[in-house]
């Protein structure tokens, strides 16, 4: 009998991302060979569409199916709460540092809206650091217990940021001990400090939000457990974050708000492996926009200026990712003098409007056929008047400048990198594109998002400020203790833990050198 | 420049505060720290207690209090640690005790970035009017690049407040003794605080401040947002020359003695292509150079802006691939002086460069776009 076959052999996994327009599903093998794929269109309420994707799945491995071991979900369930202000969570929001940062309270420059649904309460209490560790002013916990004992049956989840927390956490644990004396044991807290890194507002804005977020999270991970139960499966889960690795079930139920932002991490992994490249551009072309990101050793390249969230900023690092108009449905009119390209699009609705189609709207698709760049539809472009066939040829062209562009921006002046086209629409790329070495098309590239969800490491991070001198090492050697630790928490498996990305950031106007020191530790799930 | 028709006194609304905000943005050539957080804390000091008036220098007595505000310290520092909201009052109050009378009015330090915005909220919170002058009509570095400075006034006090509420004063013999004292309070006080310095009554001020900076301001930011062709509206505002218009494909930070020093590299497009431009930083942007040819240089203006939206950019919010403008334009005369020149001039930042006036370098204001 091989192993492979031995029925308590759990070797497979399922990857299921689900997008805006879609939800796909992939099923691996251990040597991450694909062995079955779809494509679903996703429904209002998610679990739909994640229900007939994993179906769809399980069917074309039939009997197999007993081999699986671990689903990895990429949703975005966070993101859609949040952009939809619904089934928030009512938040008490508690900041340590006064006197300091009274100057403004807390969720001051947030949408009202969203405002209305998740702030409950909020106070400014003593306490915080300065930025050497020396206490602000004593962590005042009467002023706390008051204001906790105050939200019996108002709030669903505490919030808790404190000055100079992610170097010194000992106050937001303190807070979260008495919460849940007060509260009851497991009442939900978040702590700044587990969730962003310096700049108090962005940070105590996604603290917020992940509270916020609490309840769609068990919703999520209830939805998940039923759909595997329904089917029979007994297997592990985990989710997508932001920065394209993996976090277990219950982790993902912790911080919900790290899901956010795992589409396009899955998706330019995804496009990673099944191109074999560590180091690339990735442009996943859809029917309405091409998003170009970039893959650096095997992760997304994160963007350093803030992100913005239904409104609201916050730090997180997200994919750094470049939007362009430009897709297959990309409509095209004027006269090849005076173009007109996108943004609008036909999108879904290429297959009955593009003229390759039989339709009577010419777009990018059409001028994509046209050119030789790919076969789809029925209608023979040769039949087309010559000056519609000049207009999109034109067309292709500008298309073509504007992805050029696009590159220059996103490769930073670096042009010895391939380009993986992927998405529904890749074939609308040309095969050279100034500032890149070739094009590589992968074969499934289509559910690149899901592939990536499938093949995601788990990761953990860690960020301190240390004095450039002599301690700077230790520094560095604890900092990256840390972050290993999170990772193996977050399901790692301990022995194959490896630093991934280590930052150290020079401080200026400080008295003494100093930097900031950020590390991300990632590695392979362990077995069970 | 500050313009003839600078009313005697204006109130700055709400809906005043995006223009304004933007516009010292413009006037921080590169630095002077980010508006954000300051806009955000105007807007609650307009909410909480009504326009603020801004008045012309002219219109004080002449023994009336002006106190100049600037907070000093690390961004990374005041991003995380941000101020309490009682530290302007806290100065005044000491400033009161200091002087026998009650502060008249607040005056920003430096226009230039977040010290601009910023002395909103500081005056609203004393109850006093701000005054529309400045003691840099830019933002540098260093605090003793003030006009205060160059016009020779003493420094009589420092007065400085922490987050945490504690106030000091000092009493310096001179100016290298202010700034060795200043910075090592404000390292004690976790690299943030509030200070008040060159604290001075309004014949004082008359001829030792950069008046009209407040409105001058406000215009930038307004001429910016209404206009269809923003950057073509801000050289017509400014007097601007448009240096090179292009994409930035270089990038060099470092950090050393606690400033940020680097250089950005622009390379033309348009009417430009072919050309290139180097900008060497110190926080601020110092000098702009062209094959190794001065093109413009400190105590003159120098900013980076979005070609299309005529946007300040930061020092720091600077990436490879922008599509940027780099402006130019005259300083205050005052820094033009042989004092304000040995104060701000090339040469205070280290670079053995003789200044030239930028309107004199004629060959730039003639490159089309």
């Amino acid at each position: 009998m091989s192993q492979a076959s031995r029925p308590d052999h759990r070797d497979l996994r399922v990857g299921i991302d689900v997008g805006g327009t879609n939800t796909d599903a992939v099923v691996l093998n251990s040597a991450n060979e694909i062995l079955a794929w779809t494509k679903q269109p996703t429904t209002p309420d998610v679990t739909g569409g994640m229900r007939a994707a994993l179906g769809e799945v399980l069917q074309q491995v039939g009997s197999e199916q007993f081999r699986i071991g671990r689903v990895m979900l990429g949703t975005t369930h966070a993101t859609n709460a949040i952009l939809e202000r619904r089934a928030l969570g009512r938040v008490a929001v508690i900041r340590i540092g006064a006197p300091a940062t009274t100057a403004l309270p807390p969720l001051v420059a947030w949408p009202s809206d969203l405002k209305a649904v998740v702030a409950a309460d909020s106070i400014i209490v003593g306490g915080g650091h300065l930025v050497d560790g020396y206490p602000i002013a004593p962590l005042d916990l009467d002023a706390v217990r008051r204001f906790l004992e105050s939200l019996a049956g108002r709030v669903d989840a505490v919030a808790v940021t404190g000055v100079f927390s992610p170097a010194f956490p000992d106050q937001e644990r303190a807070v979260a001990e008495l919460a849940s004396s007060i509260l009851g044991p497991g009442f939900p807290v978040s702590m700044s400090h587990e969730i962003g890194s310096l700049g108090l507002f962005e940070r105590e804005n996604a603290t917020v939000l992940n509270a916020a977020l609490y309840g769609v999270a068990s919703e999520v991970t209830g939805a998940l457990d039923q759909v595997l139960a329904d089917r029979q499966l007994d297997v592990s889960a985990f989710f997508a974050q932001n920065d394209g690795t993996l976090m277990a079930l219950e982790y993902a139920a912790r911080y919900p708000v790290l899901t956010i932002g795992s589409g396009p991490a899955n998706s330019i992994r995804g496009a990673a492996f099944l191109s074999g490249v560590e180091d690339a551009i990735v442009a996943d072309v859809g029917g309405t926009s091409t998003d170009l990101g970039v893959l650096i050793k095997g992760f997304p390249r994160e963007s350093s200026a803030a992100v913005e969230i239904g409104g609201v900023r916050t730090n997180f690092r997200m994919p750094d990712i470049f939007s362009l108009a430009i897709g297959g449905g990309t409509v095209v009119g004027g006269t090849p003098a005076q173009l007109s390209l996108g943004p609008h699009s036909v999108g879904y609705r290429i297959s009955t409007e593009g003229l390759v189609f039989g339709g009577r709207t010419p777009t990018l698709t059409d001028a994509a056929v046209l050119a030789g760049r790919g076969k789809v539809g029925s209608a023979r472009p040769a039949s087309w008047a010559e000056a519609k066939r000049a207009l999109l040829l034109a067309a292709l062209a500008e298309s073509d400048q504007r992805v050029v562009e696009a590159v220059d921006q996103v490769s930073l002046g670096k042009a010895d990198r391939p380009l993986v086209a992927v998405g529904g629409g890749a074939f609308v790329l040309p095969d050279e594109i100034e500032g890149i070495t070739e094009v590589l098309r992968p074969a499934h590239g289509g559910v690149a998002n899901a592939v990536g969800a499938a093949i995601a490491l788990v990761s953990g991070r860690w960020e301190a400020i240390a004095p450039a001198g002599e301690g700077r090492r230790k520094a560095i050697d604890a900092a990256c203790e840390m972050a290993t630790r999170r990772a193996v928490q977050a399901g790692a498996a301990p022995d194959q833990v490896e630093i991934v990305e280590l930052a150290e950031v020079p401080l200026s106007y400080l008295p003494e050198p100093a930097v900031r020191i950020q590390v991300k530790a990632a590695g392979p799930l362990g077995w069970l | 420049m500050p313009q003839a028709d600078t009313p005697e006194s204006f109130y700055l609304r709400e809906e005043d505060l995006p223009a304004f905000a933007a516009g010292c943005a413009v006037l921080g050539t590169g630095g002077g720290g980010a508006v954000d957080t300051g806009f955000l804390t105007a807007v609650k000091a307009i909410q909480q207690h009504g326009p603020l008036e801004v008045r012309s220098i002219n219109s004080f007595d002449d023994d009336d209090i002006i106190v100049p505000l600037s907070g000093v310290g690390a961004p990374t520092v005041s991003n995380e640690m941000v101020s309490s909201d009682d530290d302007a009052v806290l100065i005044g109050q000491e400033v009161e005790r200091l002087m026998g009378r009650k502060p008249a009015a607040v005056m920003s330090s430096e226009i230039g970035g977040s010290n601009g915005i910023s002395a909103v909220p500081w005056a609203a919170s004393l109850g006093v009017p701000l005054v529309d002058a400045d003691g840099m009509g830019r933002a540098f570095p260093e605090v003793q690049m003030v006009s205060m400075n160059v016009a020779g006034l003493e420094v009589n006090y420092i007065v400085l407040c922490d987050v945490v509420g504690n106030v000091s004063t000092l009493r310096p013999v001179d100016g290298p003794w202010s700034e060795r004292l200043a910075r090592a309070l404000c390292v004690a006080s976790g690299s943030g605080v509030l200070m008040a310095d060159y604290i001075l009554n309004a014949a004082q001020a008359r001829g030792a401040v950069i008046e009209g900076s407040v409105s001058h301001a406000l215009r930038i930011g307004r001429c910016v947002q209404d206009a269809a062709d923003p950057v073509a509206a801000l050289i017509d505002l400014l007097g601007a020359a448009r240096l090179i218009t292009g994409k930035i494909i270089d990038i060099e930070r470092h950090t050393g003695g606690g400033f940020v020093r680097g250089s950005v590299v622009v390379e033309g497009l348009g009417g430009d292509r072919g050309r290139m431009v180097r900008l060497e930083v110190q926080n601020e942007n110092l000098i702009a150079l062209e094959d190794g040819q001065v093109l413009a240089s400190v105590p003159d203006l120098i900013t980076v802006v979005d070609s299309q939206t005529a946007t300040a950019i930061s020092t720091e919010t600077l990436r490879y691939g922008q599509r940027v403008t780099i402006l130019s334009w005259p300083c205050h005369p005052l820094w033009r002086t042989p004092r304000g020149l040995e104060i701000a001039g090339p040469r205070a930042f280290g670079y053995d460069i003789t200044y030239v006036a930028t309107e004199e370098i004629a060959h730039v204001a003639s490159i089309p776009a």
